[in-house]
């Protein structure tokens, strides 16, 4: 009898499966993905790759759709432990865009095939998934949810291509750094529950208001400890200065695609729980928090942009530049006010666009030739390759904020919140750090049309992992039907974490993804006495670097579609 | 007939040729773009009504809505003879780079054609943020010229200009959009950005002060005058001829313009009570300019320096702040533009005659064996420094007419030197190179036909406007005075009021040194 009395008090939260449908599909669609992923032997390989990505691109394109259908809806879903209003909704549609060029640019990666095709896209799906809660939490507990949802495929994915020691390396230095950041990230929020008596950020927004805290803000001292620590948590994962430093070498060590997202997805949802927490958790005590947040938001600026002049490698610069933008778009965040939400967001679509663009031409150039990170290995793109040396150009004038692009509109909308918010002063400031950043966007504009091409001093990962057409050691690209491991049809040919080994005793193993990886380099560049690797231009990744590169200049042009979509963000918090 | 054609076709004609057609045809893409739309330009002019001062066939059409850009064109007395010049001067420096064989092509010709687009852009830009924008894309065509196409250590001359000149446009694009916020909510209005409308929303006197700034400093630095030149040497050293051609004749004068169209009409505070700073920047430029221009080893850079010394001219008679003054800064803008281009193929065709040396030692009696280029070379030069009959002395006169009338009446005498001085460096840019000993390494043949098709006709032009300097005159007017008035109508300095009282120059006293020529 008391069972069925307690039993009879247990409501499951009220779910709207209807708007939580993007989140979900995610999810399933990883589990999909997941499960393709393990099915078929060897000889299945190169079809598995390209289903688990088609239905990776589907769960990612299914998601948009739903987001496109449901907005305009607010509702509160799981309780209010979860809104999906327009803001969400953008930021979720940010998030899939970024998740559909990754998997483009991950097709033929060395990360993919080494980590497995399916565990792969699964972490990619699970981390987006993680990212849309993160930016729909209403409470702390949802937040920090999200926060670690999407932060642990992360550290496994940065480590995927686990046969470079780089990646490991990264892979590594994030998980630490990362678990750090989340660590103080969940203190903070401790205290700031012990402090306001809530989680949902409606009620510890209601209890600042009407300052029933001890003393005030000021004089509550657990809530302040809780709220910097809060600050430092989200500063690690948005790479604000000075917890900005893991985000170059963790840039430079992944494998390029997962930089990509990295870059792009990951500093939106980081952006957009700052925006979330304070403009509207705790709104309230803006006059409090504003100038510190600026002062922060200052040094990241100077931070991100100084420390990128001295770089060689591509993609370190763009850690370092990605941390400059984060300072720009910090600066947004600070003014508190409807258009310094909007200035962020749309900055924030905007520089997916421009730095997807240039992250594709990375990946190219490194299929092509083994220095194809380096300012060295760019040298002459522009007479080499056309088709990747304008979209790196386009990109980097976009960053600096060139006219005629992006990043010029999207830095004058944020300059324009700036001023409008009283923070004229930090308009100068961002344009402070325009004017450094030029010093090494031009160098990169420079290396690619002004220098002259250097000699290749090794083939590229396309060439190495067997997936060139020109190669010798009679390996075919698998699209040809061969597969990497051609008469190796062991354990060897699956990758481990489907069971193979490494180390088994295939005859094939030393000519494709072996272990030995510069003993195939050494087979493989002995068949081809000129310097340079015939390598494929891989199709897809071209397609994404001039599809981003053509919206840059088309949104550059015509940004009022932009403007449009991203006025329901700062209107969907009820922001003055 | 619109604007919008005129701004976009040379971009047109420069993507056609880059994209559509063989890298060898690029060339005629470009020149067959270039001439069609000095032909539109033409036709603007022609059909420009002088007498009014308003703004003629006008495009209008909202841009971005939110921030209140609108796409604005429009044509009046400030720039009608600036677009012409403009498409003139792209025209030349493009005949005279077909004339060449250059790698790459296509990206060659296509920049010239963004940068023309750009800039015609600037002139036409009703709206200060579409001003902004364009002002910005013109330099960066010039970073891929320079860069790719440009001589020794050009990366790094090429990188130092472009740093110099954005650090200037970065602060002009904040103080642009201040200027739009703080009008806006000053007066409780939308946000607008369109210049008419600005007019009518004044600014306070503080925020004036520190946009002014900004916007001097961007178009100090591209002008540039003294003390933010420091890019010129090596940035003019290192550009291709035709482009350097270009950006000394047409690129500092969008800067000089800048003041005219936005400056002095939307902070007509800042501009009197900078106007001594200003006044004092340019003449020191003029005689900085001079000295070294004097002094110099190198060709390039007497033409160089001498820019920055008619620049200099050029902000002395905008900021005398009087109708004269600002008459003559306008067709010395033009003047210059029309000077200057063929004065550097000149210095081109000299150096190719001294063994590809561009030092003044090196060169030496190149007219024995090359008459016509020595005559079109003395013709140039005699403009340069503004011989009496030229239309540069019309200029120079009306500035130093103007800047006797303004606070500093001292410093006619030192504008005084500049003029002498400019005789004394291109009259010794003329003899070192054509006349005295032939120089070593010379070997002189006489104008070939690719040379001559750039030159000739911008010497034909210089002799028009020599005898016809009113057809400019005539056409701003009306405009000049509005702009000058509306810079000094809400002062209430006391060196603004010594100026009112001194009585009204009119019109008719400027057409004095024009109708001594038969009209």
């Amino acid at each position: 009898m008391t069972l069925a009395l307690a039993t009879a008090h247990l409501h499951g939260p009220h779910i709207d499966w209807g708007s939580f449908m993007p989140i979900l599909i995610l999810g399933g669609g990883a589990l999909i993905v997941l499960i393709i992923g393990l099915l078929g032997g060897p000889v299945a390989e190169s079809i598995r790759a390209r289903v688990t990505a088609l239905v990776a691109i589907m769960a990612f394109a299914a998601s948009i759709v739903i987001e496109i259908n449901i907005f305009h809806h607010q509702t509160s879903i799981i309780s209010g432990a979860l809104r999906i209003d327009d803001l969400a909704l953008i930021l979720d549609m940010l998030f899939a865009v970024s998740g559909i060029a990754a998997v483009l640019l991950s097709l033929r990666s060395p990360a993919a095939s080494t980590a497995g095709h399916g565990e792969y896209y699964a972490l990619m799906l699970f981390s987006v998934m993680g990212m849309a809660v993160l930016v729909s939490a209403q409470n702390l507990v949802s937040l920090f949810l999200g926060f670690e949802l999407l932060s642990i495929p992360l550290y496994i994915l940065c480590a995927s291509e686990y046969r470079r020691e780089g990646s490991l390396e990264s892979g590594l230095k994030y998980l630490v750094i990362g678990s750090v950041g989340s660590a103080t990230l969940l203190y903070g929020l401790a205290l700031v529950y012990g402090s306001t008596g809530s989680t949902q950020f409606a009620q510890i927004a209601a209890q600042i208001h009407s300052g029933h805290l001890a003393h005030g803000v000021y004089g509550d001292p657990m809530f302040l400890t809780g709220l910097g620590l809060v600050v430092v948590g989200f500063a690690f994962k948005a790479s604000v200065a000075p917890f900005h430093q893991w985000t170059p070498d963790v840039y430079e060590g992944a494998p390029t695609p997962i930089t990509a997202f990295m870059a792009t997805a990951t500093k939106a949802a980081a952006l957009g729980v700052l925006i979330r927490f304070f403009d509207v958790a705790v709104i309230s005590a803006h006059h409090k928090w504003a100038p510190a947040l600026a002062a922060i938001a200052t040094i990241t600026i100077i931070v991100g942009n100084v420390g990128a002049l001295s770089q060689t490698s591509l993609k370190r610069i763009l850690g370092y530049s990605g941390v400059g933008q984060a300072g720009y778009m910090l600066a947004g965040v600070v003014v508190g006010t409807k258009l310094g939400v909007d200035a962020t967001v749309l900055y924030l679509a905007f520089y997916l666009i421009m730095n997807m663009g240039a992250f594709a031409a990375i990946v190219a150039n490194q299929n092509a030739r083994s220095d194809g990170d380096d300012l060295a290995g760019i040298a002459g793109l522009g007479a080499r390759n056309p088709w990747l040396a304008w979209p790196l150009t386009i990109s980097m004038l976009a960053l600096a904020g060139i006219p005629g692009t992006v990043g010029f509109i999207g830095k004058f909308q944020l300059i324009h919140a700036l001023v409008n918010g009283g923070y004229t002063w930090l308009a100068i400031v961002l344009v402070l750090g325009s004017m450094i950043s030029l010093g090494y966007y031009l160098r990169v504009i420079a290396a690619v049309w002004m220098r002259a091409e250097t000699p290749s001093p090794g083939v590229g990962f396309a060439s190495r992992f067997g997936f060139g057409t020109g190669v010798g050691a009679g390996s075919l690209s698998p699209i040809a039907g061969g597969s990497p491991e051609a008469d190796g049809l062991g354990a060897g040919s699956l990758p481990p974490i489907a069971g193979g080994s490494p180390e088994a005793d295939t005859p094939g193993a030393g000519a494709g993804a072996a272990a030995a990886g510069g003993q195939a380099v050494g087979a493989v560049a002995s068949e081809h006495p000129a310097s340079r690797a015939t390598s494929p231009g891989y199709p897809e990744v071209t397609l994404v670097a001039v599809v981003f590169s053509a919206a840059t200049i088309a949104f550059g042009v015509f940004p009022s579609p932009m403007f449009t979509l991203v006025a329901h963000a700062g209107r969907a918090l009820g922001l003055h | 007939m619109t604007l919008t054609i005129l701004i976009w076709l040379p971009l047109a004609a420069g993507l056609i040729g880059a994209l559509l057609l063989p890298a060898q045809l690029a060339r005629v893409a470009a020149v067959v773009g270039s001439l069609a739309t000095v032909g539109i330009a033409i036709s603007f002019v022609a059909r420009f009504h002088s007498g009014r001062s308003g703004l003629q066939f006008v495009t209008d059409r909202v841009w971005i809505s939110s921030l209140g850009i609108h796409y604005k064109l429009g044509l009046d007395g400030l720039n009608v003879l600036l677009i012409l010049i403009a498409t003139i001067v792209f025209a030349a420096g493009i005949l005279y780079a077909a004339g060449q064989e250059w790698d790459n092509p296509r990206v060659f010709y296509l920049n010239f054609a963004l940068a023309e687009s750009a800039v015609l852009g600037a002139f036409c830009a009703q709206d200060l943020a579409l001003f902004v924008v364009f002002f910005d894309l013109m330099l960066i065509p010039f970073y891929f010229l320079s860069g790719i196409w440009g001589g020794e250590d050009r990366i790094r001359a090429t990188t130092k200009l472009v740093i110099y000149t954005l650090i200037g446009s970065f602060l002009m694009l904040v103080a642009a959009i201040a200027t739009g916020v703080i009008a806006s909510s000053e007066h409780h209005t939308p946000i607008t950005f369109v210049i008419s409308q600005l007019q009518g929303l004044p600014l306070s006197h503080t925020s004036q002060i520190w946009i002014f700034a900004c916007f001097a400093v961007a178009f100090l630095v591209k002008m540039p005058l003294v003390p933010f030149h420091g890019w010129l040497p090596d940035g003019y050293k290192a550009m291709p001829i035709p482009a350097v051609a270009v950006f000394s004749g047409i690129l500092s004068k969008v800067a000089a313009y800048g003041f005219l169209r936005i400056v002095l009409p939307l902070f007509p505070y800042a501009s009197v009570h900078f106007q001594t700073l200003m006044l004092i920047i340019a003449l020191v430029s003029v005689l900085w300019g001079t000295v070294v221009a004097m002094t110099t080893p190198d060709a390039r850079l007497v033409v160089a320096y001498s820019s920055v010394a008619q620049l200099g001219f050029i902000v002395l008679g905008i900021f005398t702040l009087t109708p004269q003054g600002t008459q003559g800064a306008l067709i010395q803008m033009a003047n210059h533009a029309l000077v200057t281009v063929p004065l550097f193929f000149v210095v081109a065709a000299a150096a190719m005659r001294a063994g590809g040396s561009e030092k003044l030692a090196d060169m030496g009696g190149i007219a024995f064996r090359a008459p016509l280029l020595a005559t079109l070379a003395l013709i140039v030069t005699l403009a340069t420094l503004a011989m009496p009959g030229s239309s540069n002395f019309v200029g120079e006169f009306n500035i130093l007419l103007g800047l006797f009338d303004s606070k500093l009446p001292i410093a006619l005498i030192a504008a005084g030197a500049g003029v002498t001085g400019a005789a004394a460096y291109a009259l010794r840019l003329y003899i070192r190179a054509m006349h005295n000993r032939v120089g070593a390494k010379v070997t002189s043949f006489e104008i070939r036909r690719w040379e001559a098709v750039a030159i000739v006709p911008m010497v034909l032009l210089i002799l028009v406007f020599a005898f016809y300097p009113q057809f400019a005159l005539r056409r701003s007017q009306p405009s000049v005075d509005r702009t000058v008035a509306a810079a000094k109508t809400p002062s209430v300095r006391p060196g603004a009021a010594a100026a009112s009282t001194s009585p009204p120059r009119k019109p008719g006293k400027v057409r004095f040194t024009a109708t001594v020529v038969s009209k």
